[in-house]
This record gives structure tokens, C-alpha cells and sequence, in this order.
């Protein structure tokens, strides 16, 4: 028995090398097989002639939904642009990476990406990985551009590392300025999720404007992501408050489960959100009459009538058989952002990954593009973006624009 | 008898420390030839901190008999006091490396301390009402640590469990633990070598552990309390140790971890009950009570899948399998008994499909 | 008058952890181990009445009785394949960490066929809401199934196990499972009519979650399941009326601690009542106190 257990461990350490060996050369090799998954979907170019364009975002786990339209969404964008000749006629190589929404696997599909030779990077899906994987990216001076990483801390001090989206003081103070200067409720409760960046981040910028304007927050209740089924206490407290408005700085998975909660106990006071709100509708089997007059601060709508929203939707429904949310938008925004800033650049595939970013940046200052999550969208230093968001409402089923 | 019974453990034991000295050797080699990937050189942070709470949990699972279920708790406890104190620090200790020695011997000691308090009344239960409790206790660290807010400013710190507007901090202040955002910007000061010498001081430390009067003690505890107790070996003392040693263990692997991301945030999927679970799958797929094995575990399961990702979305799912497949091949009866009756040759055969 | 609410709606997040605890306990009760994948049986349970009802548009009690079907199986197949080789394995943890590979398993397959996106299940309880003083107390028609579903099935196992000869061999196995089959009792029978039973109750019981909370993912059933677990040892873990009073009382706590105490620390406190109950009591409510000797 000691033997064999000897014999046991000797081969598992041996295993172990093995392992590790098969990590070092293998890694090129997974790369290469990830390439030609991939290539399936995107038309591969003569090798060494494109842009490698890699994307990171959850594609398992509980943030799936968001990674996984961000990887869409992002494809989609490469293809078109592959189908119309490339960006200056080079191709795009495309490769997504999971990370689970855990900073460490972010890390880790990060540096996959650059094993298999990413020149820039379209990504993170959530603000958290985001901020990790950009204290990296800034060491290696790599072109980044997140379709969703809505924090300050992500684009803070990385000169390198762009948005698309929104940032999360700019939504809080936008909404509470919008609520505020349109007299929309005078009181206001907020339900929002303690343990996420994103929706802590909006609810603290909203609470300090909200001093500065004509309504009160007459209760602000959170939730955990360990415990987000129930929402009966939060709505009885906003109700007891005697709250007119509904703050939901939330995702739609949650806010689909809220609406449906108030209506069951009666409770009918206005609902407002963020760009995380976008989507409920296309829950599948939602009772959509539920979020009738809720309304919202978005870049996007999957509704809009505007002709490059409805090719996209359309698009991205042939494609993926549902109807995409504004990660999708954002990352397909991203892409073309790229493509954007490559042609003012006039990098080519052949420059080191520390020159195009450089140039690359120089570019992101002057480029202004038209995308389906804002017009005229344009760039500072630090990496925001300048874009104005459109006040929604849900009427009939559909979102329509305030005005 | 007993002579060689000691001669075969100092054996043991060298074979163990070689391992890890002959990885490390190995790895500098090649990272100086330059021909270990991106991925291999992040990863090698993580797997000296996986190690370390492989080996740590071992010492409760393996050694004291107890399941504990909150391990990834008291790795909170030393990521987030470690972190704090290099945050706080990073303009007073210039010094990367004395600070974050600093730093690992604080985490060290609040894991350890806490640990021991948790202990105190926990260690009374047992079996499975004990791997609730622990499961429990893990949650709850998590779940404060994501409702802390610590800043400082010109006249401080200050302490909220609201929000950070609560803090009431002046315009020069700096929210350090920013609740469920957790702390942003830690200096990056682990690195592989930092990593292995403590994989070898925990090493060190658990195998002396386990080689002396106190270790043999506490399995004592662990094949019969009973007759342990009868024989006058006091009970609680000997759990405690263990405990503790064990809770600041993880926190030391808690520090290299958190020094490892810019950004640490305490998520359910690093700090909660599925990565306990996670540690305690490398405890046991290893072999309960083997070090050795533990260590081995939890480098092959973490690296598994890293290199699935060829696979794209299959990938957690055949590590599911394979997860599966590997603990009914360690495991089952049936099948240990079948793999006595194979040659050296197939062995090899196999851990190769393994891997 | 909100404290009687709140009170309403612990118990009807209450009863819904019961019903899961239910499954739990019955098989921890018998096989002696803590199956981990017990909450995505509930997940697949959800997932088939969605597909059934919603998508393929079927009467809702067909759908429920093909959730039920297709658990038992999923439930035994499990059982033979990943649990039944361990069982006469050195260590008892062994099967924990199966337990855990087979729940990351039916996640990550739920993914892939379902996809990441939520689905809004449609509730299939079709009882009106029970509206008391002026409409300032609601209580739901989902919360009066679920707990009329729990009370009967927890009479009829209780009735089962020590009426039935069935019955009687699961607790003879639960005792001790060598005497057992040196008695004549089909030892792995029991144990997969262990299992057949808790994972057809998973599929009531995950019909009765996703009605009271309208939202499917492939991740739906590990978090009531953790929770489910902690009333489950809440209540004297192996007790079947156990899992009821510790499920319920998990419940009102819950919800209690954060109308009252703070919304953000619910679960550290639920977690903290759990752990001063275990201490005073350290096998749970109705937990019974098992003598060692050595």
C-alpha cells in the first residue's frame, strides 16, 4: 500500500510537470483552438494580417446574461465589419474570454488574450474584474475599452482604458437631477443592491445630489446578491414611507422581480431607473403590462425606431435568436469606437501593442462617433465618455422617448 | 522502531519541501528563458495561495477531524486587514517589501485571532452541525466586510456601516474600505517568490505541527475523543491550536491574494461558501490528512480550468466531469481496489487522462 | 399594522424555504449525507414546468407532474452514478464533494441549454390573494399553497416512514444500514426510494419557488438551497416536522431582521440566530440527542 501510494505520487507529480509543460507550450496551442472556434463565426484573415481584438465579460455564473451579450454583441459588430472589407481593409480576429465574474479569473482571461497576441481589448463586462484587469492593462500599455464598467476606479489614472457606458456618479446625478428638475415626485425611495458596484455606486451619487434638489428620499433599502428573491420588506418600507417614485439603480433581473412583488401587494407608485433597467421587457415570459410608465435613464433601446438600432436589433436576433440589451449595444458600440479610432490613427496590425495604444489614445481625443448607445459621443482624458442620456418611459408595452 | 518511524518522516518531509523547491527551480527556469505564457506567470500568485489554503484547511480537515466549511472567511479577514494596512501605509513604508511583511504578519494575526474566537464556542459542536456553523460564520464575515466603510481624512479615520456619505469625510479624504466596492488601488507586492517562501514557512509550520507531541495530540482527538479525553488530553486547547494556526494560515494566503489584485472585493464567489467549498474539494480530492496530496490537488484544479478555456463554453462543465470522475477514481472502493490490481504502467496511463 | 405584514411575509418566504428543507432533510435523514445538488434538482424542477407550460403551452398540472417524473429520474440517476460508488468510501466527505461537482454540473448544463437569460415563470397557483383590513394585509395565493403543500406532505411522509413498510426500511437503513440489510432490506433500493422521493418533492418545491418568486435562472436553486439547508439543521436536521419549524421560523427572522434591524446584515443575522441556536441546542430544535460511546 505505501508503495503504491509512493508510485501514486511520484506519477501525479509527474502529472503535475506534465501539466505545467502542457500550460507553457499548450497555452499557444489552447489560444489556437479558441482561434479556430472562433473562426467559424469570423472570417479569418491571411495570418499576421489582422487585429486581434480580444473581450472579457462573465460567460458562466451568475452574470452570464451580461457577459454573454457583451461577447454577441461585440461579434456581431466584428463580423459586419469583416463582411464590409475590415477596418482599413485589415480583418478582425476575434477572441472572448470567460472570467465568472471573479477579478482573479479576469486576470487570467486577460492574460490568455495576450498569449494568444490581443492588440486591444473590448472589456470588462463588470466594473469590478474591470478595475483589476485595468491596473494590468495599464502596465502593458494595452488599448481598452469597456462596453460596461460603469465605475470611476476603472478608467481612474489608466489613461488607457476608455468607456462606453455611462459613468456611475454621472447616472446618480443625472437621475437625481432629471427627478428633481422635472418635478417628477417629491417623495422618493430607493431599493438598490448593497453588494454591487454598480447600483452602491449610482444610489451614493444620487443620495448627495439629492439634497441639492426638490425631493426627499424617504427610504433607502438594500439588497445582497445572496439574498435577492425576496423584496417584500423594502417595498412595505417605501409604501409605509408614503413614497410616490421608486429609485431601481438596479439590473433588470431584480427589477422584474420588484415590479412583479409591488403589484401583488398592491403597491402602484412610479418606477425609475437606470441603463441597467434596459432589458426588462425581453425577459422572457414577463408580464410586460407590469412595467407599464416605468422610466428610465438609457443610452439604448432595444424599441428605438431610429434605422441602425432596428438593424442591429434585427441583426442580433437572427443571429442569437433574442432580442439584444444595452451590454450588447455597448460592446457593439465598442467595436466600432475601435474601428473609429483605428482609422484616425492609421495603426496596422503590424505595430507593437505599446505604439498602437499610444496612437490609439491620441485618436480617442478627437474622434466623435454616432453609435446606437449615443450620438455624437466623444471622449475626455480620463477616459469618459460625453454622451446624453435619453430619458424612457415604458407606455404600451414599448419604450418611447421624454421629451 | 522508532528511530526509523522519525528518519521516515524527516523523509517525507523533504520530499514534500522538494516538490515545491523543484517546481519553484523549474519555473525560474523557465520565466528566464522566457518561454512560460502570460497566463502561467498570473496564475503563479493565485496557485502559491491556493496551496496555502489547501494546506491550512488540511490541518482542520485532515488532522483535527473537524469539517469546517468557512475557511474562505478567515481569507477575508487577512485579504481585507492586510490590504487596510498597506493602504494606509503605502506613503509611511516606503519599502515594498517590509510593508508587506507587515502586512502578512497583521493579516496573519486578526485571521488567527478571529479563528480563535469563532472557535472558542464552535468547536463544541460536531460533524455536520459544526460545517453549518463554520458555513455560517464564513457568511457573516462576508457579509460585514461588504457593509464596512472606512475612510480617512486630515482628522483620521471613520468608521460607518451606512454608506460612505456617512463617513462624513473632508474634501481631502480617501474612503479606503468603500463597503461593497471594497478596496481599491493595493500596492502590488506579492510576487512568486514571496508566494513559495511562505508555502514553505506554512510547510514548515504544519508539518512540524503534525511530527510533534502537540500534532500527535490532536489526531488523537481526531480518531477518538472519547479516549483522548479519558487519557487526559485537554480537549479544547489542542482544537483551538489547530483551529487557529489553521485560521492564520489562510489569512497569510487571504494577504498574498489581496496584494495580488488591484482591486479586492469580498463577492460571494471569492470569499463565500463556494470558495470554501472549493478549498475543501482540494482537501479531499488530495486525501484527507496528506499534504502532499493537498497540494498537488490544489494546483491541478486550479490550473484544469485555465487550460479548458480552449474549450469556451464547455468548459465549467467538463470540469464538472471531471471533477466527478476524479473523486469517484480517488475514492470509490471499487474502484481502489481495481487500481491495486493494475501495473505501475496503467497508473501513468491514467493520471495522464486525469490531468 | 406593518409588523403583521412583515409577519405574513416571513412566513410565506418561510414556508418556502420548508418545502425545500423538506427534501433536504429526508435525505440527510436516511443517507446520511448533505446533497449539495438538492437546490438545482428544484432549478431543473422550475425549468421543466417553464418548458412545459409556458413555452409548449400545456395545462399547468401536466407540467407539474412531468417536473415531478423527470426529478425522480434525474434524482435516482444521480444517485447510481455519482453518490452510490462512495458510499462505502473511507471518508463520509467524499460524497460531499460529488455532491458539489453534480451541482456545478446541472448549473453549467442548465446554461447551456437554457441560456443565461431570465425567464419569468408564470405562477401556476391560480388562487386569489387573501385581502384582510382594508387591503393593508395581502396575503398571497402562493403563500397559501405553499404552505397547505408543505403540511400535507410533511403528514404524509411522516405517515409514510412509520406506516409503511417502505417507511420502515428507510429508518432501519438510517440506523444503521449493515443490521439493515442483514434483516433482509434492500439497502440501495432504500436509498434510491430516498432519493426518488426528495427529488420529486424538489420538483413541488421548485414549482412552489419560482410561483412565489417569478424569476429563473440556471443559478435559481443554490442559494434557496443553502438557505433551505441552514432551516433544515435549524429544525434538528434528519426531523421532518423540524424542517417546517425551522424553515418557517428561518423565514420570519429573515424578513423580520431587515424590516427592523437593517436590509444590508438580514443574512449575517439569520446566520448569527442560527449559530446561538445550535449553541444552546446543538442539534437544532427538534433535533435528537444521539449518546456516543466509545
Amino acid at each position: 500500500m505505501k508503495k503504491f501510494k509512493k508510485v501514486m505520487s511520484l506519477t501525479l507529480v509527474a502529472a503535475m510537470t506534465m501539466a505545467l509543460l502542457a500550460g507553457c507550450g499548450g497555452s499557444a496551442e489552447t489560444a489556437a483552438e479558441g482561434e479556430t472556434s472562433e473562426s467559424e463565426a469570423v472570417e479569418t484573415s491571411v495570418a499576421g494580417e489582422g487585429f486581434k481584438i480580444g473581450a472579457i465579460g462573465p460567460s458562466t455564473g451568475g452574470a452570464a446574461v451580461y457577459g454573454l451579450a457583451v461577447k454577441n454583441g461585440a461579434e456581431l459588430a466584428i463580423k459586419e465589419i469583416n463582411a464590409a472589407g475590415g477596418i482599413n481593409g485589415y480583418q478582425i480576429e476575434y477572441n472572448f474570454q470567460d472570467d465568472e465574474c471573479d477579478n482573479e479569473k479576469s486576470v487570467n482571461a486577460y492574460n490568455t488574450l495576450k498569449d494568444w497576441g490581443m492588440q486591444m481589448l473590448v472589456g470588462t463586462t463588470t466594473s469590478g474584474c474591470c478595475i483589476a484587469v485595468a491596473a494590468e492593462s495599464a502596465n502593458d500599455n494595452m488599448f481598452q475599452i469597456t462596453p460596461s464598467g460603469s465605475s470611476v476606479d476603472c478608467i481612474k489614472g489608466n489613461d488607457n482604458v476608455y468607456q462606453v457606458c455611462f459613468t456611475d456618479p454621472n447616472q446618480g446625478i443625472a437621475t437625481a437631477q432629471y427627478i428633481g428638475e422635472n418635478a417628477v415626485a417629491s417623495k422618493v425611495a430607493v431599493i438598490y443592491d448593497s453588494s454591487d458596484v454598480y447600483s452602491s455606486g449610482i444610489y451614493e451619487k444620487f443620495a448627495a445630489e439629492a439634497a441639492n434638489q426638490s425631493f426627499e428620499i424617504v427610504s433607502a433599502e438594500a439588497f445582497t446578491a445572496d439574498n435577492k428573491t425576496d423584496f417584500s420588506v423594502q417595498l412595505q418600507k417605501a409604501k409605509d414611507a408614503g413614497a410616490e417614485l421608486v429609485f431601481l439603480p438596479i439590473y433588470y433581473t431584480e427589477a422584474s422581480l420588484i415590479l412583479t412583488q409591488a403589484n401583488s401587494m398592491g403597491y402602484t407608485p412610479k418606477f425609475f431607473g437606470c441603463d441597467g433597467l434596459d432589458g426588462i421587457l425581453n425577459v422572457e415570459n414577463f408580464d410586460a403590462s407590469l412595467a407599464e410608465g416605468v422610466m428610465l435613464l438609457t443610452p439604448f433601446a432595444a424599441d428605438a425606431q431610429d434605422d441602425a438600432t432596428k438593424s442591429f436589433v434585427s441583426a442580433y436576433e437572427a443571429a442569437y435568436g433574442e432580442t439584444p440589451n444595452q451590454f450588447a449595444a455597448d460592446a457593439y458600440d465598442a467595436v466600432y469606437i475601435i474601428k473609429a479610432a483605428v482609422e484616425k490613427s492609421g495603426v496596422t496590425p503590424a505595430d507593437s501593442v505599446s505604439d498602437i495604444c499610444d496612437k490609439m489614445k491620441a485618436a480617442m481625443a478627437e474622434i466623435s462617433v454616432d453609435g446606437l448607445t449615443g450620438e455624437a459621443m466623444s471622449w475626455d482624458e480620463d477616459g469618459a465618455v460625453n454622451k446624453a442620456p435619453k430619458a424612457m418611459q415604458i407606455i404600451n408595452g414599448n419604450y418611447s422617448l421624454i421629451q | 522502531m522508532k528511530k526509523r518511524n522519525i528518519s521516515k518522516n524527516v523523509k517525507d518531509n523533504i520530499i514534500t519541501y522538494g516538490i515545491v523547491i523543484v517546481a519553484y527551480i523549474v519555473i525560474q527556469i523557465l520565466i528566464s528563458a522566457g518561454s512560460l505564457s502570460s497566463l502561467m506567470q498570473g496564475l503563479l500568485v493565485p496557485l502559491c495561495v491556493y496551496v496555502i489554503l489547501a494546506v491550512s484547511l488540511n490541518l482542520t480537515v485532515g488532522i483535527l477531524g473537524e469539517l469546517s466549511l468557512g475557511h474562505a472567511g478567515f481569507m477575508c479577514v487577512g485579504a481585507f486587514t492586510g490590504a487596510f494596512f498597506s493602504r494606509c501605509m503605502e506613503n509611511v513604508i516606503t519599502i515594498d517589501l517590509i510593508r508587506f511583511i507587515l502586512a502578512l504578519i497583521i493579516g496573519a494575526v486578526c485571521a488567527g485571532v478571529i479563528g480563535f474566537l469563532i472557535g472558542m464556542p464552535v468547536l463544541r459542536l460536531r460533524g455536520d452541525y459544526l460545517a453549518i456553523v463554520t458555513l455560517a460564520f464564513g457568511e457573516i464575515i462576508k457579509n460585514i466586510v461588504n457593509v464596512l466603510y472606512i475612510g480617512k481624512d486630515s482628522r483620521g479615520f471613520h468608521f460607518s456601516m451606512k454608506d460612505s456619505i456617512s463617513l462624513g469625510l473632508e474634501t481631502d479624504g480617501d474612503v479606503i474600505i468603500n463597503g461593497a466596492q471594497g478596496i481599491t488601488g493595493t500596492p502590488k507586492d506579492s510576487n512568486f517568490t514571496i508566494g513559495v517562501i511562505l508555502i514553505l514557512i506554512t510547510l514548515f509550520i504544519v508539518l512540524n505541527l503534525i511530527h510533534s507531541r502537540d500534532g500527535r495530540a490532536i489526531m488523537s482527538i481526531r480518531d477518538n475523543l472519547i479516549a483522548a479525553e479519558s487519557i487526559g488530553i485537554n480537549i479544547t486547547k489542542y482544537k483551538l491550536m489547530a483551529f487557529s494556526i489553521s485560521a492564520a494560515l489562510a489569512g497569510v494566503a487571504g494577504v498574498l491574494y489581496s496584494h495580488n489584485l488591484n482591486s479586492l472585493m469580498a463577492t460571494p464567489k471569492n470569499f463565500g461558501y463556494n470558495m470554501s467549498i472549493m478549498i475543501l474539494v482540494f482537501v479531499v480530492l488530495g486525501g484527507i490528512g496528506n499534504i502532499r496530496g493537498s497540494i498537488i490537488a490544489a494546483v491541478v484544479l486550479t490550473l484544469l480550468p485555465e487550460l479548458l478555456r480552449g474549450l469556451s463554453n464547455y468548459r465549467m462543465l467538463i470540469y464538472a466531469i471531471v471533477l466527478i470522475v476524479m473523486m469517484l477514481f480517488n475514492w470509490s472502493p471499487k474502484l481502489i481496489e481495481l487500481r491495486k490490481r493494475f501495473s505501475v504502467k496503467c497508473l501513468i496511463g491514467r493520471s495522464k487522462e486525469v490531468q | 399594522m406593518s409588523f403583521i405584514s412583515y409577519l405574513i411575509n416571513g412566513i410565506s418566504l418561510g414556508s418556502v424555504y420548508a418545502i425545500i428543507a423538506l427534501g433536504y432533510t429526508m435525505v440527510y435523514g436516511i443517507a446520511k449525507m448533505l446533497n449539495f445538488a438538492h437546490g438545482d434538482v428544484i432549478m431543473v424542477g422550475g425549468f421543466t414546468i417553464f418548458f412545459a407550460v409556458s413555452m409548449q403551452g400545456l395545462p399547468p398540472a401536466l407540467g407539474i407532474l412531468l417536473a415531478v417524473i423527470l426529478c425522480t429520474l434525474l434524482g435516482i440517476t444521480i444517485e447510481y452514478i455519482a453518490y452510490r460508488p462512495l458510499r462505502q468510501a473511507a471518508s463520509s466527505l467524499a460524497v460531499l464533494i460529488t455532491a458539489i461537482g453534480v451541482s456545478y454540473l446541472l448549473q453549467n448544463l442548465a446554461l447551456l441549454i437554457f441560456g443565461a437569460n431570465t425567464k419569468a415563470f408564470t405562477s401556476v397557483v391560480t388562487i386569489p390573494a387573501i385581502k384582510l383590513a382594508d387591503e393593508q394585509i395581502i396575503i398571497s395565493g402562493e403563500t397559501i399553497v405553499t404552505i397547505i403543500s408543505c403540511i400535507v406532505i410533511m403528514i404524509g411522509l411522516t405517515l409514510f416512514v412509520n406506516k409503511t413498510k417502505a417507511g420502515q426500511a428507510m429508518l432501519a437503513v438510517s440506523e444503521d444500514k449493515g443490521a439493515a440489510q442483514l434483516m433482509g432490506i434492500n439497502v440501495n433500493a432504500t436509498i434510491s426510494l430516498t432519493f426518488a422521493i426528495g427529488s420529486a418533492l424538489a420538483a413541488i418545491a421548485g414549482m412552489l419557488l419560482c410561483s412565489a418568486y417569478p424569476s429563473l435562472t440556471p443559478y435559481t436553486g443554490s442559494m434557496p438551497g443553502i438557505k433551505a439547508f441552514v432551516a433544515a439543521v435549524f429544525g434538528g436536521i434528519g426531523s421532518i416536522p423540524g424542517a417546517l419549524i425551522g424553515g418557517i421560523v428561518l423565514g420570519i427572522i429573515e424578513i423580520l431582521s431587515k424590516a427592523y434591524i437593517s436590509s444590508q446584515m438580514a443574512d449575517a443575522i439569520v446566520f448569527m440566530v442560527l449559530i446561538i441556536v445550535l449553541l444552546v441546542k446543538p442539534t437544532g430544535i427538534l433535533g435528537k440527542k444521539i449518546q456516543e460511546k466509545v
